[in-house]
């Protein structure tokens, strides 16, 4: 039997001060990020504009592109190679012409630079600006509920502490995930969206199997003189063996998909990467750290209630 | 012996027949979606306010005619913003004779007169604006989605968008013959159409007079849907199926009901297309249109037909067209992707759980026959960014058996028999196990309700991908380990 630990007794919960820190330095590190850099970069999902992914025939030159398509006056194109050396994408920001006006003179003038070769277009997008407007509204709505949905099943399942601080957790999962896209550049596209709601389910699961195992454990008989927060941390570390083994699945997983899944995955699956790490840590650093002191200072509020009385 | 052991072996046994059942043929039974498979995916915007704002600049030249007949001159009229009209008469002289005048125009408020300057504005009320934004929008959104899986050419199918296509049903006059309909000999009710037909071989053109009742029963007023298929009376040609709203759906009850034995015809823009012979009440709402199509203008027409029936004008709000090249390189890398996150899993857990390692892979496999079956149950499209959520089920599944084994562990460390470690182990785990699955569905109703295109795909893959692994952790893995270790024979240890 290969067993990667054996009545594993680390002090997890003692050591959550230290914890805090790290996780209020993590989170000031995404939001000056995201403040310093003006916000997110969204993409055209988001924003609205036209992308088109064109594939040359042989590998062009950027400054070729840009200035066929200089000459079209369809504002500040954005040029990037998009996976293969042959492949580009183009992003034009929202214009007043439409959609297949956009197409039709991209094409013309990348087909009028004779060095640039035969291309095909193998992709386009627009998106209107009404659009774009109500996807952004969407991704907001989307987070909300998914948190909403998760605060009042737990509360319902465990109880208001416990929702209340699992919230907090998957709060702080969802800061570093965006502070981390803001950190290396990458775009809040509607896939991304769809990992950051993944890692919210994820960071939640782990939350709930470490509470599921504190109530087990409170339900039976406990030895007596443990504190709540000994408790915590025997039923963090009875889970931990599964913790790891879940992470390090989901984290091959997500490493796969980071690494074979092409260009077009690649933001979705740099996402799960950070939100895998986050969302393991969060259940012990965030949801179970906040549930022992919130619980501690509501027991201290109660004895110096008591105290206070036997003194009258 | 274990509880139930023979209803849940046939339980699991009907599962699996019933997923392969749906799953074959593989080929057309998953639907791709237009990132995978190539194709053109457009969302319109009705325009309602346009319609509002033309239907008041009508009723602003009515106005004017109306009271010009009325010997009143107007210095001016204008619309203001979409719904009002603003009236500067000529005199402030003809003032009172202009009241009789406008009180004939119902749906419109009169205000802000000035008796002094002869002016005054007439606002449309609000039950008109929203009756109209109504007829405008028609299908209770102001958006129109027009999907086109494989077809490529992009440009061809938007320059259909704004067209206009009229779509109206009218019975036949059969009392008044041909010839003298021709001369001109027919009741003012009813007129002279054509049909065409095209010989195949020589390519000629034949015109086919048609009496008809001038009164339309049924336009494209009232459709909802436009869908291509092939003519299966006729090889070769295609067809465009409709369905109509509600209101249509009765109306054209009532008309086949009132006239049956008598011939309908179905007219696009003045030609007669077919005018078959109601032979009974067609209930239900649809109706098919035949012609000699060919597959371009059957899409053509029914494009013509979703976005063109209606009044307000139309602009893209969303367009996003795939190559086809493009959709086959997403499919192989998405492919690729799943099989190796896939393979990364199956191997992990084989080497670290051994026999039940191997328990958990067979569960793992059962867990995507029956996502994939339910995908193609329920008509879903499978799009890229779900594919990524299969692959993500696959890491949620195999947390599933880790739970569990872990837990069978535990109870085996603090002394238990293999047998009572399994009951314990299933028992204690299982709680957590719906905790966890439940919120995570939660997450993935909400997405698949409230999202669009991509992330609703996402949303979908993964309700279905842990409802199957819910499924298989509950009645399949716990079903193995019965049939392993609950027997007769004595058993000393677990692999695991």
């Amino acid at each position: 039997m290969i067993e990667l630990f054996k009545n594993p007794n680390y002090d997890f919960i003692g050591k959550r001060k230290w914890a805090y820190i790290i996780s209020i330095a993590i989170t000031l590190i995404g939001l000056g990020s995201l403040v310093a850099k003006g916000g997110l970069r969204y993409d055209i999902d988001f924003t609205g504009g036209t992308l088109i992914q064109v594939r040359f025939e042989q590998p062009p030159q950027v400054a070729k592109i840009r200035a066929s398509l200089g000459t079209i006056q369809l504002g500040e194109s954005i040029i990037q190679q998009f996976g293969d050396p042959r492949e580009y994408i183009i992003r034009l920001p929202l214009v007043a012409v439409g959609s297949e006006e956009i197409s039709r003179r991209v094409q013309g003038a990348l087909g009028a630079e004779a060095s640039l070769g035969k291309f095909e277009i193998r992709r386009v997008e627009f998106v209107g600006p009404q659009v774009g407007r109500e996807l952004q509204l969407q991704a907001v709505y989307l987070v909300l509920g998914g948190l909403i949905w998760i605060a009042i099943y737990l509360a319902f399942r465990f109880d208001l502490r416990g929702g209340v601080a699992a919230v907090i957790a998957v709060l702080h999962d969802v800061i570093v995930c965006l502070g981390a896209l803001s950190l290396f550049n990458r775009e809040f596209s509607l896939p991304v969206l769809a990992a950051l709601l993944t890692i919210i389910g994820y960071s939640v699961n782990d939350t709930i199997v470490a509470y599921d195992r504190l109530r087990e454990n409170r339900g039976r008989s406990m030895p007596k003189g443990r504190t709540f927060a000994q408790q915590m941390n025997d039923a963090v570390n009875q889970t931990l063996s599964r913790t790891i083994l879940t992470s390090l699945t989901t984290f091959f997983s997500a490493a796969v998909l980071l690494f074979l899944g092409g260009k077009t995955l690649e933001d979705f699956a740099f996402v799960l990467f950070v939100g895998v790490i986050t969302g393991t840590y969060s259940t012990t650093y965030v949801a179970a750290a906040l549930v022992v002191d919130w619980t501690s200072h509501v027991e201290g509020r109660l004895r110096r209630g008591k105290k206070a009385v036997a003194k009258a | 012996m274990p509880r139930h052991l023979r209803f849940r072996i046939g339980l699991v046994l009907a599962v699996i027949a019933v997923s392969v059942w749906y799953l074959y043929p593989l080929k057309s039974s998953i639907n791709l979606g237009l990132d995978l498979q190539g194709g053109i995916h457009l969302m319109l915007g009705v325009e309602a306010d346009r319609h509002v704002a033309s239907q008041t600049d009508r009723a602003a030249e009515d106005l004017k005619s109306a009271l010009e007949r009325k010997g009143i001159a107007v210095k001016r009229i204008a619309r203001e913003g979409n719904t009002a009209i603003k009236v500067e008469l000529a005199s402030p002289q003809s003032w009172n004779d202009s009241r009789t005048v406008v009180a004939e125009f119902s749906s419109f408020d009169r205000r802000d007169d000035d008796q002094a300057a002869g002016t005054f504005r007439l606002v449309m009320n609000d039950r008109r604006v929203s009756q109209l934004r109504d007829d405008a929008i028609r299908q209770g959104a102001d958006q129109i989605l027009i999907q086109l899986p494989g077809i490529q050419d992009a440009a061809r199918a938007k320059a259909l968008i704004g067209k206009t296509a009229l779509l109206e049903f009218k019975l036949l006059d059969e009392r008044t013959p041909i010839d003298q309909a021709l001369a001109g000999h027919l009741p003012e009710t009813s007129e002279v159409l054509f049909g065409r037909e095209v010989d195949k071989q020589t390519k000629a053109e034949r015109k086919i007079p048609y009496v008809v009742q001038r009164r339309a029963l049924l336009t494209g007023a009232e459709l909802t849907r436009a869908e291509v298929s092939a003519d299966p009376n006729s090889m070769g040609n295609w067809q465009v199926a409709i369905e109509f709203t509600s209101t249509g759906t009765r109306i054209f009850g009532e008309v086949t009901e009132q006239n049956v034995g008598r011939r309908l015809a179905i007219i696009l823009d003045g030609t007669v297309y077919s005018a078959p012979r109601i032979n009974e009440r067609i209930p239900g709402g649809r109706a098919v249109i035949t012609g000699q199509f060919t597959v371009d203008d059957a899409r053509d027409l029914a494009i013509v037909l979703r976005a063109g029936a209606l009044p307000a004008p139309v602009v893209i709000l969303e367009e996003r067209t795939v190559g086809p090249s493009l959709g086959s390189d997403s499919i192989r890398q998405g492919l690729i992707a799943i099989a190796g996150s896939a393979i990364v899993v199956f191997v992990f857990m084989l080497v670290y759980y051994r026999l039940s390692g191997l328990v958990a892979d067979i569960a793992l496999g059962l867990n995507l026959l029956i996502l994939f079956a339910c995908m193609a149950a329920i008509r879903a499209t499978l799009t890229l960014p779900g594919l990524a959520g299969i692959a993500l089920t696959i890491g949620m599944a195999v947390d599933t058996n880790i739970l569990i084994f872990e837990r069978i562990r535990e109870e085996m460390r603090v002394g238990k028999t293999p047998r009572a470690a399994i009951e314990a182990g299933f028992r204690r785990a299982l709680r957590t196990i719906v905790d966890t699955h439940l919120t995570v569905m939660g997450t993935a109703v909400i997405l698949l309700s409230f999202g669009t295109s991509s992330v609703k795909g996402f949303g979908v893959s993964l309700f279905i991908g842990l409802g199957a692994s819910l499924f298989t952790a509950y009645f399949f893995t716990r079903l193995l380990f019965d049939l392993l270790y609950m027997g007769r024979r004595k058993v000393d240890a677990i692999s695991i």
